[in-house]
């Protein structure tokens, strides 16, 4: 990432001759969309077959029904590194990690939107100065707690206001959990400080506008390969063979919290999904629920793109894992 | 990849973003109500995309340009990593060429025969069908009607409903609609076995059909098919929505 070197490098000298990469990838570009029209009528047996169509259909879904909440996401992430300062997360967080975990998982709440804004909303709190197990908190709860998720869910279970209750207990165990999690057992270098573009000498606006398409860039490129990923999935999982294991509460739990990963649902729209698998117990459609918003194969693809391949590798099979037990005991007290 | 490459990405999906959006293309992907959404996303990105651009070749022409503009210039160059920039950004080409080029149809039999028919059940009695013969019902509707209430709400009565043809096993086919609550990768299919005077139609062909209520479901575990006997068939034009919700 050439913006994020600069925090580490000193300004190279202004005689240096520049626009050569820039050109090139320009050119790069231009040929690769000129080569694809050109290539487009060549490729019409292969598009036109239904599994095919399928997948290009889900996976332009879920890019574009994406895109929205990444921009709100980005922005906020901008204005939290260019407008807001570094001393509002000092007053508003405790100063103590142990306590500022829990205040920040509860401030989920006020984030309406689903899983991919979050991602860029807590690298941007980790470069404010925010303590990354708190920064993590925040970007486990906020999708899954939200007031849009919240009534979507009352929607799907109409009459059950156990459902909705037991799934914001049990996706708020899970943020809070992770946070103290990360606190006691993280290690500083498995985590890749969120590369952030060198604004210190930017007007405002001008900082906002360069972090703004940086981190729409970056997510955007992992968005898609997330996209691919569940796509493809999402086209050759047969769902029927699901249906054959409802029976065990255990078995059950685990499948559908492995479903949740792979089908990489958006989570105002994750509870329809739970909803209409009724063959399963409720506990196992609530870990659907928890699981969804904290880890999914989309997700995965963009913390490894913020906070680097060590930490997604580590972070997301805990959080599975986490997701599960929380969905575990508050089903066995609430439902 | 150059700071002018990435403006010119962000442009391209955002202007995608906006063609299918200020279409009914939008339609296709995701549910309506997010129309607004796309519009506000699509016109930001390019306001982004448009104006990066714009400056970075301001900064090219005019290299002694005021303070910003230089900073701005030696941000894109001061690393020379440039084979370790985000190459996965190439990858937001991906949604823009299948946009423009290919504009994917919506999802029809072939999604349909891969999922399971499930109707969920309704919390409330189910009311009066509303006057008029034949009555035109949603797909959902019906099934519901039929699976959850032995079809009592409707009977002696005509109901119309529309659907595209997916082929059953063994003959004959379902009359089908695929819901979504967000996305099309969120949908799942309803399906109404057609029987009576059906016909033979293609698969995906959208069909109107004039029929009553008739007893029974069909369908694997965990899939619940209620029927209709038809008296009329005959096709239509495919709906401006291709989802029902």
């Amino acid at each position: 990432m050439t913006e994020a070197r600069t925090a580490e490098r000193p300004p190279a000298p202004r005689e240096r001759p520049r626009g050569i990469s820039g050109t090139r990838s320009l050119d790069v570009l231009a040929g690769l969309l000129i080569i694809t029209v050109a290539v487009r009528p060549l490729l019409g047996g292969v598009l036109a077959h239904p599994a095919v169509q399928a997948w290009a259909t889900v996976f332009v879904s879920l890019v574009i029904q994406a895109v929205p909440f990444l921009v709100l996401g980005v922005v906020i992430s901008a204005a939290i590194s260019t407008l807001v300062p570094p001393s509002f997360f000092a007053r508003a967080l405790p100063r103590r990690p142990v306590l500022a975990v829990p205040v920040a998982g509860a401030a989920g709440i006020v984030l309406p939107g689903c899983e991919c804004g979050s991602v860029p909303i807590a690298g941007g709190l980790i470069a404010r100065g925010v303590s990354p197990a708190a920064a993590f908190a925040f970007l486990l709860s906020a999708p899954a707690i939200n007031p849009v998720v919240l009534i979507a869910t009352a929607v799907a279970f109409p009459g059950r206001p156990g459902v909705v209750l037991a799934r914001f207990a049990a996706s708020l165990f899970t943020s809070v959990v992770m946070g103290w999690v990360w606190l006691r057992l993280g290690r500083s270098d498995w985590l890749r400080r969120p590369r952030r573009p060198e604004l210190g000498d930017l007007r405002r606006w001008e900082a906002f506008r360069v972090s703004a398409r940086h981190d729409f860039v970056h997510a955007g490129g992992f968005l898609v390969v997330g996209g691919m990923t569940a796509a493809t999935l999402n086209v050759t999982v047969p769902r029927g063979v699901l249906d054959s294991v409802g029976g065990n509460l255990l078995l059950s739990v685990v499948v559908l919290g492995t479903l949740a990963v792979v089908l990489a649902i958006c989570s105002e729209a994750d509870a329809f999904v739970a909803a209409s698998l009724t063959a399963f117990p409720t506990t196992a459609q609530l870990a659907f629920m928890v699981v969804g918003p904290a880890v999914d194969v989309k997700l995965f693809a963009l913390q490894a793109g913020t906070f680097g391949r060590r930490f997604a590798l580590r972070f997301a099979p805990a959080t599975f894992v986490v997701a599960l037990c929380c969905a575990l005991a508050v089903g066995a007290v609430l439902l | 990849m150059s700071r002018q490459a990435q403006s010119l990405l962000v442009t391209l999906l955002g202007s995608a973003v906006l063609r299918l959006s200020l279409t009914d293309v939008y339609l296709r992907y995701v549910k309506a109500g997010l129309r607004p959404y796309l519009l506000v996303a699509g016109v930001l990105l390019i306001a982004i995309g448009v104006v990066s651009f714009w400056r970075d070749v301001l900064v090219q022409r005019q290299p002694s340009a005021g303070r910003t503009a230089a900073t701005d210039h030696q941000v894109e160059h001061a690393g020379h990593d440039h084979a370790h920039g985000p190459a996965v950004a190439w990858l937001l080409l991906l949604p823009v060429l299948a946009i423009f080029l290919v504009a994917p149809p919506a999802l029809g039999a072939y999604s349909a025969n891969r999922g399971s028919a499930v109707v969920g059940k309704p919390t409330t009695a189910f009311a009066a069908l509303p006057p008029g013969n034949p009555v035109d019902v949603t797909l959902s509707d019906y099934a519901s009607r039929a699976v959850w209430d032995k079809g009592r709400s409707m009977s002696g009565r005509t109901v119309r409903l529309r659907g595209f043809v997916t082929p059953r096993k063994g003959g004959g086919y379902y009359l089908t609609r695929i819901t979504i609550a967000c996305c099309a990768a969120d949908s799942r299919p309803i399906k109404v076995g057609v029987s009576g005077a059906a016909g033979g139609f293609p698969a995906d062909t959208w069909i109107e059909v004039t029929g009553r209520y008739t007893p029974g479901t069909e369908g694997g575990r965990n899939e619940l098919i209620p029927r209709i006997q038809v008296t009329d068939v005959h096709e239509i034009a495919p709906p401006r929505e291709p989802y029902e919700q």
